[in-house]
């Protein structure tokens, strides 16, 4: 017991001061207020956009000086109304909660807002993923979005070109989108490493290849469907689809693999010797250079991996939520995983989160444009604005007048980075 | 605080040496009076007037001049382009047209006036850096100034061409200039200063003994009669043996040989020229020679970093040509490059993990699958007390910690592994007096448990202190092998390419 007492007086002190630091950093410019604040800020000019976008509430405010009250009554009247329907849209609605409880409504619309903000997420966490692994080890992968499309057609190739039992035939298919992924990663990662050749430029170039290709490809035969004309390959084998949790809502198996990948990349960035490599190399590649290490073979590596997470998003896309090709089977996963890779300040369960928040300002959008007109761009220009404002924390840091925080910008770097 | 309270006062025609050590503070107060940085208590008086830079155009017009540690030319322009440089001769209104004639003229009216030999029309990027520096001094001068500040001038000279500038410094203080000399370097400041100005922790510092209050001295500064031991001691805040103590070498079989070495920098060009050297265990073999004369290329072709074009490389007679860095490492080489930011040290990553670099992949740190944490925070901490690295933890990232210990984090990495062949690229390079003795003195200690130590550095003094033989390197070759007791003049010559008889004799 006597020895106990002071270490315990110690961790007592400890805990005081670590309060103390929170409460200090609280409103310094760290990363965290950062980013609430950026959010903040981004749904306030939304705000604005909304009023603007809205003739009805525009047109109160031409007898503003007579009565404003009409005008400001009206605009709040939509403002809100559009947030509550991000909110009911991305969380949860809580007159449907309500319902359920009472037995009137049931569990399947009470949950439906977030299988929806999940579905939109699930892979977003992946091209998010591949994008901050790529820039930990000091890359960018602008090329996530042709890593992902090509993920999607090997996926969506061996989820109906082969028979398999259920099961084994996902676990093909999604390997066969990871492999796919990974080896367009691997071209710019090994141009890069022979040549020099700049990874963005490659990257962006192989993006318009793998779009191209999806194009053509859709449209042979024994990939088309053979009952339709236009650009649409067969449906993908439900033995190969990722298994909706549970059935009638649309979130998929998907989430709980993004969930497992992320903590693998966690792992390998952190724990790895492979992670100490990129992270040095990231950091510092003179250094690396000097210290033994093989920079050209872990831009290699790395560009590998990244192109199979990116690829792994677009077989989750098209073998979860898609039940065949199209052309725009990808949708715009690869970019958005960019900016979700910003948000999350390219740390792997910070991506997790962004990847969600986006999928819920999505599903959310969907609500908003239904319900009160809204256009759904709105979303994306909130997301836009997110993005811009943590690219710039010095913006946030004077509108805020946030005290300096000595931790280390990664959003600013990554923005700046060239 | 980088400057707590300092009074500074400089008299006309009077050589101020500003001495301190890395961080404490003299940059800073340079800054200020240069209108870099504004001050946040104080005044700055000029002839008795106070004034307040906002920018080096407010400086420059009050008379005040400076020569910045790196310069700040533009190298594709010439020296005339140069100079008229932010104070351009224009003829005809505000579109005018540069006045070039008339640029050129001032430039030699003011380079002989001052006895500085420039030639306006040759492009910066050609002369050697005695000669950029001296464009540099001619540049402050053409602006009229009264007070010429001189941040760390001698860190890229030879030997020969610091005396130069010791007395054209003299000769302008001759004719009325005031210069504020900044350097750590006590030699020169013995040399040349008629008054000292001690700073520690952005403090002045007297000796205990001073008379602070003495009428005819001003308060803060002491006369170059204090002894150089004593300005060492001011500098640091303690005793600090300047001279590196060591027992006569016992050379051992051959570790490293060397022989007929070339290698070719960047841009292609020959930078090493049949170079062949042996460094044998339990010696030090240093490397002396000005900055850019091929120690760069000879070293990282030994580590595998540069490829050679010719020549063989053996360690204890197995062939290094054509190895990778890593097998070089692995093969028992320890290796402390000259740009520790660049190449010793990852500055955003912890203490812990830039002492395992290099080792990270192997047996207790890690595998070549998986890091092992513990075991690297383990080693981390017995790095941090045995190589007195002062750090708030083993966790902190280097980048935080000052040059000396950055240096010393590199320093315990390559000597905590069985070594069998060290070598240590300007070992203290921008490292406090207090740390260059702790690091000198491993690096001794490494050589007296028999391991070969090659010393490669342009400060004289270091290689003299440290080495048993001295090689030195002058445009890509080894001029002579001497021994450490050669005069310096002698050694100074020779870096500067000069072989005498003595020398001649010796090889």
């Amino acid at each position: 017991m006597t020895t106990e007492a002071p270490e315990k007086k110690e961790e007592q002190k400890k805990e005081e001061s670590f309060l103390g630091l929170f409460v200090h950093n609280l409103w310094s410019a760290n990363t965290v207020t950062v980013t609430i604040l950026s959010i903040f800020l981004a749904l306030l000019i939304g705000a604005i956009l909304i009023v603007v976008s809205d003739s009805a509430v525009l047109s109160t405010f031409s007898y503003f000086t007579a009565r404003p009250s009409d005008a400001l009554n009206a605009s709040w009247d939509l403002i809100s109304r559009a947030y509550a329907d991000l909110f009911k849209g991305a969380i949860f609605d809580p007159a449907a909660v309500q319902a359920w409880f009472n037995g009137t409504g049931d569990w399947k619309t009470a949950l439906n807002p977030l299988s929806e903000t999940l579905t939109y997420a699930a892979p977003l966490v992946f091209t998010g993923l591949s994008v901050a692994l790529a820039f930990r080890g000091g890359l960018f992968n602008i090329g996530g979005q042709g890593q992902a499309v090509i993920g999607c057609l090997t996926a969506g190739v061996a989820g109906f070109a082969i028979g398999l039992p259920a099961g084994l035939h996902l676990v093909v298919a999604l390997a066969a989108g990871l492999i796919g992924g990974a080896l367009w990663g691997f071209v710019p990662g090994l141009l890069k490493a022979r040549t020099g050749a700049h990874e963005v430029i490659t990257t962006i170039m192989l993006n318009y290849t793998a779009t191209l290709f999806l194009g053509w490809l859709i449209l042979q035969s024994g990939v088309q469907d053979p009952d339709r004309t236009d650009a649409v390959s067969k449906t993908i084998e439900s033995t190969a689809g990722l298994p909706a949790l549970p059935q009638p809502l649309r979130v998929h198996l998907g989430i709980v693999l993004a969930v497992i990948v992320t903590a693998g990349v966690a792992w390998l960035v952190n724990r790895s010797s492979f992670g100490f490599e990129l992270r040095a190399v990231g950091a510092n590649p003179p250094a690396a250079k000097t210290a033994g290490m093989s920079v050209g073979g872990t831009y290699i590596k790395l560009m590998v991996v990244a192109g199979g997470l990116a690829g792994l998003g677009g077989a989750v896309q098209v073998l979860g939520t898609a039940d065949r090709l199209t052309g725009q089977v990808a949708g715009n996963i690869g970019f958005d995983g960019l900016l979700v890779a910003l948000l999350g300040r390219n740390k792997p369960w910070g991506t997790l989160f962004a990847a969600i928040l986006y999928g819920g300002l999505r599903a959310g959008g969907n609500l908003m444009q239904v319900d009160v007109g809204v256009s759904l761009e709105l979303v994306t220009v909130l997301q836009a604005l997110i993005v811009i404002f943590i690219a710039a924390p010095a913006l946030v840091k004077t509108i805020f007048q946030l005290r300096d925080a000595r931790t280390a910008r990664l959003g600013a770097s990554m923005a700046k980075g060239w | 605080m980088a400057n707590d309270h300092i009074d500074i006062t400089v008299e006309p025609g009077e050589v101020h040496a500003l001495l301190g050590e890395n961080g404490a503070g003299k940059s800073t107060l340079m800054n200020q009076l240069y209108g870099l940085l504004q001050p946040d208590e104080g005044e700055i008086l000029v002839d008795g007037e106070p004034k307040v830079f906002r920018s080096p155009r407010d400086a420059i017009a009050a008379g005040i001049g400076m020569v910045h540690q790196h310069f700040m030319l533009v190298p594709v322009f010439t020296v005339a382009e140069n100079i008229a440089l932010g104070a351009e001769e224009v003829r005809g209104g505000p579109l005018g047209w540069l006045d070039r004639r008339r640029n050129k003229r001032d430039v030699l009216e003011t380079s002989q006036r001052y006895g500085l030999p420039v030639d306006p029309d040759a492009l910066v990027e050609n002369l050697p850096v005695g000669a950029q520096q001296r464009v540099e001094i001619v540049k402050a001068l053409t602006r009229d100034v009264d007070l010429l500040i001189l941040d760390e001038p001698t860190a890229v000279l030879t030997p020969q061409e610091t005396d130069e500038l010791l007395a054209v410094m003299r000769s302008l203080a001759d004719t009325g200039k005031s210069i504020v000399f900044i350097t750590h370097k006590l030699r020169e400041v013995k040399a040349i200063a008629d008054r000292i100005t001690v700073i520690r922790r952005g403090r002045t510092v007297v000796p205990s003994n001073h008379p602070a209050a003495a009428p005819n001295r001003t308060k803060g500064s002491v006369s170059p009669d204090t002894p150089t031991d004593e300005l060492a001691a001011l500098m640091v805040g303690r005793d600090v043996s300047l001279e590196v103590e060591k027992t006569p070498a016992e050379p051992g079989r051959e570790v490293l040989k060397v022989s007929g070495l070339i290698v070719d920098d960047d841009r292609g060009v020959r930078a090493v020229d049949h170079v062949d050297l042996v460094v044998r265990s339990g010696e030090v073999l240093g490397i002396a020679g000005v900055q850019g004369n091929g120690q760069t290329e000879l070293v990282e072709a030994i580590m595998g970093l540069r490829e050679a074009r010719a020549g063989a490389i053996e360690l204890e007679e197995k062939s290094l040509t054509g190895r990778t860095t890593k097998q070089v490492l692995r093969a028992g080489v320890g290796y402390v490059p000259e740009d520790r930011s660049l190449d010793g040290v990852v500055k955003d990553f912890t203490v812990a993990e830039n002492l395992v670099l290099d080792l990270y992949d192997r047996a207790p740190f890690g595998n070549s699958f998986a890091l092992n944490p513990k075991a690297i925070a383990e080693s981390a901490r017995e790095r941090v007390s045995q190589f007195d690295i002062r750090t708030p933890s083993s966790q902190s990232t280097v980048g935080t910690l000052s040059g000396g210990n950055q240096q010393k984090v590199v320093v315990a990495r390559e000597m905590s592994r069985p070594l069998k062949l060290l070598i240590a690229a300007q070992p203290t390079r921008g490292v406090d007096v207090g740390s260059i003795e702790f690091i000198h003195n491993q690096i001794i200690h490494e050589r007296d448990v028999g391991t070969a130590v090659l010393v490669v550095s342009s400060e004289l003094d270091e290689v003299v202190g440290l080495a048993d033989r001295i090689a030195v390197m002058y445009r890509g070759r080894i001029l002579a092998i001497v021994s450490p007791d050669m005069p310096r003049e002698e050694i100074g010559l020779l870096m500067a390419g000069v072989v005498t008889q003595e020398a001649e004799d010796t090889e």
